[in-house]
């Protein structure tokens, strides 16, 4: 055997795995056994934890390493050079001009984790001077940079960043993030001023609950009320404004929303308690409508900040799309320019690993394009010179130029983007379940007001009017309005703690219902890279074929890299890769070849061995592996479906959903997919386009809630016009930005853990109905039978609303725990 | 308990107050990131030791 002895040869396969942990001196990592430094007081797991190491240790910030808890992964820099964000189109976009002479940006940084990560970027101003501040927001790993233009040009300062490990990207939702604070702020002043009155209302309540049992003079009684009024009428014109604004909205529209019924109680509350306070008799009712008002904008804040943080999730997200292209001029020369400054005609300079700016032709080179994100297809494509690209597909394994047909708005990803704005746009507003009983429950109010009326006119003409106005008061929603955004709200909130991003409230209830489940396949159903699946042959091999496809980015050379990465690799004295083939080189002695089988028989001495090794399955890509004129290896690559996807469509069958797989993928390899998930093949549909699989949504959307899951740009349009599209872990950020949900673990269990946390929310919101309609029958009875008084009426209300909040806030709807 | 007549209402305007200062706040920013100042605060306390006057022991990309 030649090669029983090759082991032997290569010391690093030799060598004992076990070997003694050596960590990183900067990030706390293994370091790789070859990279150990015998005898050094420092050890770096790579030359990025170094070179991060260095800049701190020379200015002086060892501190950091006495931290507790530091970051503890590798400082992995893309070494670009940020040109661009010094280009006057960038700074037109993001850069804002100070009074003091200096400028501000808002950049978003990717690898931001933990406490560390402030410490350290908001170090910055102390590394370069220039630099007079810098703040990083953890939430959303945002930096804000203010710093002097004229001293340092911010590319520097992009450059620092992305040495200590945080590549910058200029944030872009700027705008809109402005508009979301000032709307916040706007509902955190009202909350407080709601909040500061209703305590003060309680006081005054107090004291004359207390005179009402335990005797007060009258002049006291008097004072407190008209203290109670002055108390309340702030509270109802500035907080509660927002109640009568939205009611009338609702009434314009020809609608019944939940904010009508409750201006209706507070309109007739305030003035029916005004009426009292001025003729000194009868209830007021203001401590219980100023404590109304501070709750029902609670139970808002709380629904509207659950959103946002979704919301913000995919905007972050969206930041990271390519800002810059490298532009070839006619002088030979290659600049990096913002992407929104492209033109036609340009021509573009696209190395192996980069996305795609911009549509076009090939006008030189040869390569290989990814273009699962636009597609689907998981196998990369070749194109030659005249070969028509699209912006957002991978360019994986040689230099392209590239001349600029369509680019910015008029590029293919943005006509899709497009789509899927209009999709989302056409999509009808599901009404949720407590509005559409809000207008049942105003109609049924305003009725029995009116039976009380002509029953008690019969009887006592002189108490039919009170009776009246105490049945619309005690009737007065805020229990019903409250169930609904505190049940959604507490639900998202958690959904969130367990890495389900959920954007909306309707998602919640929308998913409750079992209805059609479209999965798309690459990314979502199998884990969306080339991986090897199937090995066989010479194990002693790996460390040569790991020093061939050490430096590739060709996503087999990656596949073989992922799957073996105890493997240390050897030397490679020469390497050559050919586009389409493989690569060929030397190493440690050793001619070695890898490929795709043509390949690597054209390159054998004519007698080539027909090797006794298994053939990899028909639906995965070959690679033979030969070392010295001899095919030893054979490997299969594919794109594995994910563990536990099985299950998961198992379990979704279960609670009654139908599941089917819709992809842009060859058909074949479709129905082997499917074949895996015990899915019959008619429900198997591939070779889909994005326009295709809008259709199908269309097409399927008959009533039931059809559900789309993807993590492509191919699959936005169908995700938006579905009820509720679904975006996986590692998806296209356009395609994050559209979807409804979205899940921050890979794979399908989040999936069922997302369809059960919504059916426990609903029937949370059901029981909190529940509770609070009984509330409100028990209440109207006693004011139609005229045996309401002001005490009871002032526990009724607060009491129904906490009984809501408590039934909220212990059920558990979604969490780890709650299967 | 006249005195009521005097407390009450200066007790309003001190609420009053509150109320303006929590609002001031709210405009100003205070509470737009919560998250971060709670961490921020664990690492203010300490100097910075002095900067090495020896050159960098590796070269590094400016």
């Amino acid at each position: 055997m030649a090669y029983a002895d090759r082991a032997a040869l290569t010391p690093d396969a030799a060598a004992p795995r076990a070997q003694v942990r050596v960590p990183c001196t900067h990030c706390g990592l293994a370091v790789p056994a070859g990279l150990v430094a015998p005898g050094a007081a420092r050890q770096f797991c790579c030359t990025g934890c170094r070179t991060a190491y260095d800049i701190l240790h020379e200015h002086g910030l060892d501190q950091y390493y006495r931290l507790g808890a530091r970051r503890a992964e590798a400082v992995t820099p893309t070494g670009r050079t940020y040109e661009e964000f010094d280009h006057d189109a960038f700074r037109a976009l993001y850069v804002r001009a100070r009074g003091d002479g200096l400028a501000q940006v808002d950049l978003y940084l990717e690898g931001v984790h933990c406490a560390s990560c402030v410490w350290l970027v908001e170090r910055v101003p102390l590394l370069l001077p220039g630099v007079a501040a810098a703040e990083l927001e953890i939430r959303r790993s945002l930096a804000r940079v203010i710093w002097d233009p004229t001293a340092v040009p911010l590319s520097r300062v992009a450059r620092m960043l992305d040495s200590l490990g945080y590549p910058p990207h200029p944030f872009r939702g700027v705008q809109r993030d402005a508009i979301r604070r000032r709307e916040d702020r706007a509902m955190l002043a009202r909350i407080g001023v709601a909040g500061a009155i209703a305590g003060n209302i309680m006081l005054a309540a107090f004291a004359l609950y207390a005179g009402w049992l335990g005797g007060m003079e009258h002049e006291w009684q008097l004072f407190f009320r008209w203290v109670s009024l002055v108390l309340v009428t702030p509270a109802l014109f500035s907080p509660g404004r927002v109640f009568f604004a939205g009611a009338w909205a609702a009434l314009r529209a020809r609608t019944l929303h939940m904010d009508v019924p409750i201006a209706l109680g507070l309109a007739v509350g305030y003035v029916q308690g005004a009426v009292n306070t001025v003729r000194d008799a009868g209830p007021i009712y203001f401590d219980g409508l100023a404590l109304l008002i501070f709750l029902l904008l609670v139970g808002r804040y709380l629904q509207q900040r659950g959103q946002r943080a979704a919301a913000d999730g995919a905007e972050l997200l969206y930041s990271l799309t390519p800002s810059t292209a490298r532009v070839a001029g006619d002088d030979g020369r290659v600049r990096e320019l913002p992407a929104e400054a492209l033109l036609p005609g340009m021509t573009l300079d696209v190395r192996p690993g980069e996305t795609l700016a911009a549509d076009g032709v090939v006008t030189r080179g040869r390569s290989q394009l990814d273009a699962a994100l636009l597609t689907g297809e998981s196998h990369p494509v070749t194109v030659d010179e005249g070969a028509a690209v699209y912006a957002g597909t991978v360019n994986l394994s040689s230099p392209l130029r590239v001349r600029v047909e369509q680019a910015g708005e008029s590029s293919r990803v943005a006509k899709i983007l497009r789509q899927v704005d209009e999709s989302a746009r056409r999509r009808a507003p599901v009404v949720e379940t407590a509005n559409r009983m809000a207008a049942w429950f105003v109609a049924a109010v305003l009725l029995l007001a009116a039976v009380t009326l002509a029953l008690w006119e019969i009887r006592d003409p002189a108490r039919a009017v009170d009776n009246a106005i105490s049945l619309l008061i005690v009737t007065c929603p805020c229990a019903l309005a409250l169930s609904t955004p505190l049940a959604v709200s507490m639900a998202i909130g958690r959904a969130a703690r367990a890495g389900i991003f959920i954007k909306g409230g309707d998602v919640v209830e929308t998913l409750a219902r079992p209805g059609l489940l479209l999965l798309d396949k690459t990314g979502t159903i199998t884990e969306g890279r080339t991986a090897l699946v199937q090995w066989s042959g010479d194990d002693g091999v790996r460390p040569l074929v790991l020093a061939l496809e050490a430096d590739s980015t060709h996503p087999i050379a990656a596949g073989f890299r992922a799957a073996w990465p105890e493997v240390a690799p050897a030397r490679a004295e020469t390497t050559v890769h050919v586009v389409g083939g493989g690569v060929r080189g030397r190493v440690d002695g050793h001619d070695v070849v890898v490929g795709s089988p043509r390949f690597v028989r054209a390159q054998l001495p004519p007698p080539a061995a027909a090797p006794a090794l298994p053939e990899p399955e028909a639906r995965l890509t070959p690679v033979l592996v030969a070392v010295d004129g001899r095919v030893v290896a054979a490997a299969g690559f594919g794109d594995p479906v994910r563990a536990g996807a099985a299950d998961a469509v198992c379990a979704l069958r279960e609670r009654g959903w139908s599941v089917r797989v819709l992809s842009g993928d060859a058909p074949a390899v479709v129905r082997d997919v499917a074949r895996a998930l015990a899915i019959p093949e008619a429900d198997a549909a591939g070779s889909a386009s994005p326009e295709d699989k809008l259709r199908a949504v269309e097409q399927a959307r008959n009533g039931r809630p059809v559900v789309m899951v993807g993590d492509g740009v191919n699959d936005a349009a169908a995700m938006a016009a579905a009820s509720v599209g679904v975006g996986v872990h590692g998806g296209a950020e356009a395609c994050l930005a559209t979807a409804d949900v979205y899940l921050t673990e890979p794979g399908l269990a989040p999936l069922v853990r997302l369809v059960g946390g919504a059916e426990r929310t609903m029937r949370v919101i059901r029981r909190n109905l529940v509770f609070s309609l009984l509330y409100n029958l028990a209440g109207a009875g006693l004011a139609m039978t005229g045996a309401i008084n002001p005490l009871v009426a002032a526990l009724m209300m607060p009491a129904s609303s906490l009984t809501v909040v408590i039934s909220s806030w212990q059920a558990r709807t979604f969490g780890r725990s709650a299967q | 308990m006249s005195v009521l007549y005097i407390v009450v209402p200066l007790a309003l305007l001190v609420v009053g107050a509150a109320v303006a200062a929590f609002v001031w706040a709210a405009d100003r920013g205070q509470f737009d990131d919560l998250d971060t100042p709670a961490v921020r605060m664990l690492h203010d306390d300490e100097e910075r030791n002095p900067p090495t006057d020896a050159p960098p022991p590796h070269d590094y990309p400016e």
